[in-house]
C-alpha cells in the first residue's frame, strides 16, 4: 500500500513539468517546496526524532548558498565545486557548534542557533566580497554533462531527485543501529548510555545531518534563484523551517515534504488574499503561522501528517505500516567468553553515597561469583536502587570501590561499564514506547556492532543489521515474548515491558546482569517462567544481582542475599539464614515489640 | 542597536583619526552602562520565567516593543493600536472560558472572567482616548502604557502556555518561538514598520559625575533598574507570593503538593515579566529608535547575558548583560558594522566555557 502511494507520488512528480498545461508558477512553487523539504527533513531527524531543535537552519542554507555563489561567480569555479564547498562548510560549522553546545542542556542548542543565524546574517550584509546587502547576482546555472539546468522545469528534476534521495537516506538512517541510538535521545538518553550509546556523539550526528541537508538546500537555492542576498537567510526563515517540521509532523519523514508544501502554499495564499481583505501589506502570515503553531502544539503535537495517514488507513481499511520480517543473517553475533564458575566477578567494597546530608548508601560491601544469583533486599527506601546506580556508574561514588573482573570501575561512566559486560534493567521501565519491541531489544546490542553513519545512510550494513535483529529476536524468544516482536513497546503490559527490559539487557551479552524488581507486576505463572529463565541463565554461567520485593521469588531463586535498611547492610547469608535472622524480621515487620522507638533503637544497636 | 554617543564618536574618530583614550573609554562605558542595565532587566526576567515555569521566554522582547511603541505613539499625541490588542486577547480568552464552562467547568468563575477579559479591555478602549484628549503629562502616558501592555503577559500565559505547562522544555521553547513570531507580526500590524523615538525626556538637564556628563534621563534609567531589581528582591524575599514562586522554582512538584498551583505561579511570573518588559520599553525608547523588531534584538542581548549566568543565576545574568551593553558600546566605536556579529558571536565562547566548566548537566524532560 505504501509502495503504491510512493509510486503515484513519483509519477506525479515526473509528469507535472512535462504536462504542457502546468503553469510556470507551479513549477517555481514546487522548486521552493523541494528546497524547503530538504531543510525540514534534517529538522525532522533533529527535532522530531532526536528531541533537539534549531531555530537557525536558515544560517546553514545561507552558508551553502553563499559558498557556491562566491565560488561560481567571483572565483569562476564550476557549481559542482560549489556543492562540495557547501557540504564541507556546513559540516564543519554544524560540527563545531554541536561540539560546543551539546554537552549542555538541550535548550542551549536552539538559543545558540539563533545567535549563529544572526551572526551570519550580519556577516553577509557587511562583508564586501559577499556583496553586502545587495548579495551576489549572476550565479551560473548547474550543468550536467553539458546540459544546462537554466529553466525552472529542468532544475526541478535535480531538486526533487535530491529530495527523494534525502528521504531514502533519512529512512535508512533511522532504521539502523545509529538510528536507534538517535531515536533514544529524546526520552531515553540515560538508559541508552547504560547500553553503551555515546549519546553526545549521536546528538552531534543528528545536528550535522540537519546542517548538511540545509547546506545542500542552499546550494540548490543559489543556482535556482541565480542570485543570493542576506534577507532570505534571516532568523524568520529559520523559524519558518521549524514551523514546517512541526506542522507537517516532526517525527515523520514524509511529514517534512507535507509541512513544506502546506506552509509555502499557505504563505502564498495569505499574501494574496489578506491585502485585498484588509487593505494592508503587513506580514499577516506571521500572525497566522504563529497562532497555527500554538494550536498544533496544543492539540496535535505529532503534526498533521500522522493524522492524514490514519485517515487514509481507515478509508482504505489497510495497515500502512507492515512489519518487516527479521532478515536472515550470515552468522550469529560472537559471544563474550564466560568466566569460570565460582570466579569472583564483582567486588563491592565499602561503597558510600551521600546526597547532601543524607547517607543513601552507607559503606556497603559484598561479592558476586560467576554462576550465582545474588539478591539485594530491604524495605522501600533502603538504598537498593541507589546501590544499583552506583555499580553501573549512573551516580558517582562518595567513597569506596567497585571492581568488575578485577578492574576498578567506580570512576567509569555507565557507557564504559556497559562495554565491560554489565547489563541492567530499570526500576521504572525505560523503553522507547513508540519503537517496536524488537528494535528496543536491538538497542541493547548496540555495542556488538560498529556500523557507522555512512554505511547506514547507504544501507550497506545489511548483514550487520540482520545479525543485531536476529540477536534481539533470539533474546525475546528466550524470555517468552517471541509473539510480540513487532508490537509497539508502549502497548505491552507493564509486566511484559519489564521482561522486554531483561531481553534488552541480555542482548548486550553481559557477564553480570543487574535486575531491578523484574517480577513486579507479573502474574504467578509469569513469575514462574521468569524464575526458570533466570536459573537457566545461571546454569550457563551468568551472574545476576537481583533487587526484588517478592520474597517467595527471591528465596527460591537466589544463592545468597544481602539485606539493606536505611542505606546500611543489616544482614548477609543464604536464603535460609536470612529467613530466621531476627534483625531482618525486625526491619520488615517492625520487631516483636510494638513500640516503634524501641525497635529502632534495637536495630541501631545491631548495625 | 545604536548606542548614540558611541556611534557619534565612531564617526568623529573616522574623520579626525581619533585614537581610543581614557576619556573616550569612559564615555563608551557610560553609554554601555545605560543600555546594559536594560539588558540586565531582560536577563533577570528571562531567568525568572525560566526557573519558575521552565519556559524560555523568547517573546520577552516583544513586551519591550509593545511598551516602547505604545508609549512613543502616545507621547507623539497619537492613539496606539495596542488599545485593540487587549480586547482581542480578552475575547479569545473569554470564548475559551465559555467553551470550558460548556464542557462542565464551574460557572462561578465566569463573572470574574467577564470582568477581566471583556469589561476591563473595553473600559480601556473607551477611557484611554478620553484621557489622551486632555493632553496629560508623560507620566500619565507611561501609566496608561502599563495598563494596556502588562495584562497581555498573564493573558498570553493563559492562551499559549497553560494548556501545555507540564510538557517538555523543548515543547515550551517551540511554543515560545511561535508566540514570538505571532507577536512580531501583530506588532507590524498595529505599529507599522517605521521607528519611533521619544525626544521629550522625563527629566531635563545634565549633571557632572566622575568628570562625565550624565543626562538626568540616563540616571533615571539606571535608578529605575536598581529600583526594579531591588523590588523584585524584596518581593521574593518578603512576600508570600514571592516565596511561593521561589518554592516553585526549587521544586515544582513539591510546591504543587503544598498548594502552590502551576497556574498561579505562571500567571504571576508573566505579569512580572510583562511589567519589567513594558517598563524597559518606556525607558529605552528615549535613547534608541524602536521598530516592531527591535525588542526581539534587545531581548536576545538579554539572553546572551542570561546564558552567561547559565539561565539560573540572577546576579551573573545581570552582570553578563551589563557586560554585553559595554562590549556593544566599544564595538560600535571600533567596528560599527560588525557589532551585532561580535555581540551575538560571544555566545559561542561563553557556551564553550560553560561546557568545559560544567561537567554534567541533566536534561529535563
Amino acid at each position: 500500500m505504501k509502495r503504491l502511494f510512493l509510486a503515484f507520488f513519483i509519477i506525479f512528480l515526473v509528469v507535472l513539468p512535462v504536462f504542457p498545461g502546468t503553469p510556470e508558477f507551479w513549477i517555481n512553487q514546487m522548486n521552493s517546496i523541494g528546497i524547503a523539504s530538504l531543510v525540514v527533513l534534517g529538522l525532522v531527524v533533529l527535532t522530531g526524532v532526536g528531541g533537539l531543535t534549531s531555530f537557525g537552519q536558515a544560517a546553514f542554507v545561507g552558508i551553502g548558498a553563499y559558498a557556491t555563489a562566491y565560488l561560481s561567480t567571483t572565483a569562476g569555479y564550476s557549481p559542482w565545486v560549489g556543492l562540495l564547498a557547501a557540504l564541507v562548510l556546513t559540516f564543519v560549522v554544524s560540527y563545531i557548534l554541536g561540539q560546543v553546545t551539546l554537552s549542555l542542556s538541550g535548550h542551549y542548542l536552539p538559543l545558540s542557533t539563533i545567535a549563529v543565524c544572526l551572526v551570519f546574517y550580519y556577516l553577509y550584509g557587511n562583508l564586501g566580497f559577499l556583496g553586502r546587502h545587495d548579495g551576489i547576482p549572476g550565479i551560473p546555472p548547474i550543468e550536467i554533462f553539458g546540459f544546462s539546468l537554466l529553466k525552472a522545469k529542468h532544475i526541478y528534476f535535480l531538486i526533487w531527485a535530491f529530495v527523494l534521495l534525502a528521504v531514502w537516506f533519512s529512512k535508512n538512517l533511522l532504521d539502523s543501529r545509529p538510528g536507534r541510538a538517535i531515536r533514544s535521545l529524546k526520552s531515553g538518553a540515560g538508559m541508552a548510555e547504560s547500553f553503551g550509546v555515546h549519546t553526545k556523539y549521536y546528538k552531534v550526528v543528528a545536528f550535522v545531518y540537519a546542517g548538511v541537508l540545509a547546506g545542500l538546500a542552499g546550494w540548490l537555492y543559489a543556482h535556482e534563484q541565480r542570485a543570493v542576498s542576506p534577507s532570505t537567510f534571516g532568523i524568520n526563515y529559520g523559524i519558518e523551517y521549524l514551523f514546517m517540521a512541526v506542522i507537517g509532523g516532526s517525527a515523520s519523514i514524509w511529514g517534512a515534504v507535507f509541512g513544506s508544501t502546506l506552509i509555502l502554499t499557505m504563505k502564498d495564499h495569505i499574501q494574496d488574499i489578506v491585502p485585498q481583505l484588509l487593505n494592508t501589506s503587513a506580514n499577516f502570515e506571521m500572525v497566522v503561522f504563529g497562532i497555527v503553531m500554538v494550536l498544533i502544539l496544543h492539540h496535535a503535537r505529532e503534526g498533521l501528517w500522522p493524522i492524514l495517514v490514519n485517515f487514509v488507513a481507515r478509508f482504505t481499511g489497510s495497515r500502512l505500516v507492515q512489519p518487516k520480517p527479521v532478515p536472515a543473517a550470515s552468522s550469529a553475533l560472537p559471544q563474550r567468553n564466560r568466566p569460570q564458575h565460582g570466579q569472583v566477578i564483582l567486588e563491592v567494597d565499602n561503597i558510600r553515597k551521600e546526597f547532601g546530608g543524607l547517607v543513601a548508601v552507607n559503606d556497603i560491601s559484598f561479592n558476586i561469583k560467576a554462576g550465582q544469583i545474588m539478591g539485594l533486599i530491604g524495605p522501600n527506601g533502603a538504598g537498593k536502587s541507589t546501590t544499583f546506580n552506583l555499580i553501573t556508574g549512573v551516580y558517582p561514588l562518595t567513597s569506596g570501590s567497585v571492581r568488575f573482573m578485577g578492574q576498578e570501575i567506580a570512576a567509569l561512566s555507565s557507557r564504559k561499564i556497559a562495554a565491560l559486560g554489565v547489563g541492567r534493567t530499570f526500576q521504572h521501565v525505560q523503553l522507547l514506547p513508540t519503537m517496536s519491541v524488537l528494535e528496543n531489544v536491538a538497542l541493547g546490542a548496540h555495542l556488538r556492532a560498529n556500523t557507522g553513519i555512512v554505511q547506514s545512510l547507504l544501507h550497506i550494513e545489511r548483514d550487520s543489521e540482520a545479525q543485531l535483529l536476529q540477536e534481539a529476536k533470539k533474546q525475546l524468544e528466550r524470555v517468552g515474548l517471541g509473539n510480540y516482536l513487532y508490537e509497539q513497546a508502549g502497548n505491552l503490559s507493564l509486566g511484559q515491558q519489564r521482561i522486554v527490559e531483561i531481553a534488552r539487557a541480555l542482548a548486550l551479552d553481559p557477564t553480570l546482569l543487574l535486575l531491578d524488581e523484574p517480577a513486579a507486576g507479573l502474574r504467578y505463572k509469569e513469575k514462574q517462567e521468569l524464575a526458570s529463565v533466570l536459573s537457566g541463565l545461571r546454569d550457563e554461567g551468568m551472574s545476576i544481582l537481583l533487587v526484588e520485593h517478592d520474597m517467595d521469588f527471591v528465596m527460591r531463586l537466589t544463592n545468597h542475599l544481602v539485606v539493606m535498611d536505611f542505606g546500611t547492610r543489616i544482614a548477609e547469608g543464604t536464603p535460609e539464614q536470612i529467613q530466621v535472622n531476627p534483625v531482618v524480621l525486625e526491619a520488615y515487620l517492625g520487631g516483636v515489640d510494638d513500640d516503634l522507638g524501641i525497635s529502632i533503637d534495637a536495630k541501631g544497636a545491631n548495625v | 542597536m545604536a548606542n548614540v554617543q558611541a556611534l557619534l564618536l565612531f564617526y568623529l574618530s573616522k574623520e579626525k583619526k581619533q585614537k581610543m583614550d581614557w576619556s573616550i573609554a569612559k564615555i563608551l562605558m557610560q553609554d554601555g552602562l545605560v543600555t546594559g542595565v536594560i539588558y540586565a532587566l531582560m536577563a533577570v526576567s528571562l531567568v525568572l520565567v525560566f526557573v519558575v515555569t521552565r519556559i524560555i521566554f523568547i517573546a520577552q522582547g516583544e513586551f519591550v516593543t509593545f511598551g516602547a511603541l505604545t508609549f512613543a505613539i502616545m507621547a507623539d499625541g497619537g492613539k496606539p493600536g495596542t488599545i485593540w490588542l487587549l480586547p482581542m486577547f480578552g475575547v479569545a480568552l473569554f470564548l475559551k472560558e465559555l467553551y470550558f464552562v460548556h464542557k462542565g467547568k464551574d460557572r462561578k468563575t465566569l463573572l470574574k472572567s467577564l470582568g477581566v477579559f471583556i469589561v476591563y479591555p473595553l473600559f480601556l478602549l473607551w477611557a484611554v482616548p478620553v484621557v489622551l484628549a486632555t493632553d496629560p503629562s508623560l507620566w500619565v502616558k507611561a501609566f496608561l502604557t502599563l495598563l494596556l501592555v502588562v495584562p497581555l503577559g498573564p493573558m498570553l500565559y493563559r492562551l499559549a502556555y497553560e494548556p501545555v505547562a507540564e510538557h517538555s522544555v523543548l515543547t515550551l521553547l517551540i511554543v515560545s518561538i511561535a508566540v514570538h513570531y505571532a507577536l512580531v507580526g501583530l506588532g507590524l500590524v498595529f505599529f507599522g514598520a517605521e521607528g519611533w523615538l521619544v525626544s521629550e525626556p522625563f527629566f531635563d538637564g545634565t549633571v557632572e559625575i566622575a568628570s562625565l556628563t550624565w543626562t538626568y534621563q540616563s540616571l533615571f534609567v539606571i535608578g529605575m533598574t536598581v529600583a526594579i531589581i531591588g523590588s523584585l528582591w524584596l518581593f521574593f524575599g518578603k512576600t508570600l507570593y514571592g516565596r511561593a514562586l521561589r518554592a516553585t522554582a526549587v521544586n515544582r512538584r513539591g510546591a504543587r503538593l503544598v498548594g502552590i498551583g502551576t497556574s498561579m505561579s505562571g500567571h504571576l511570573t508573566f505579569f512580572l515579566t510583562a511589567l519589567v518588559g513594558a517598563l524597559s520599553g518606556i525607558m529605552i525608547v528615549s535613547f534608541i529608535t524602536i521598530t516592531y523588531e527591535t525588542g526581539f534584538m534587545i531581548g536576545l542581548k538579554g539572553f546572551v547575558g542570561a546564558i552567561i549566568g547559565g539561565l539560573v543565576s540572577y546576579p551573573l545574568a545581570a552582570f553578563g548583560a551589563i557586560a554585553i551593553g559595554i562590549i556593544e558600546a566599544f564595538t560600535t566605536f571600533w567596528a560599527s558594522d560588525y557589532k551585532e556579529v561580535i555581540v551575538f558571536g560571544i555566545v559561542i565562547p561563553v557556551l564553550l566555557l560553560r561546557s568545559i566548566l560544567v561537567k554534567h548537566e541533566e536534561d529535563e524532560e
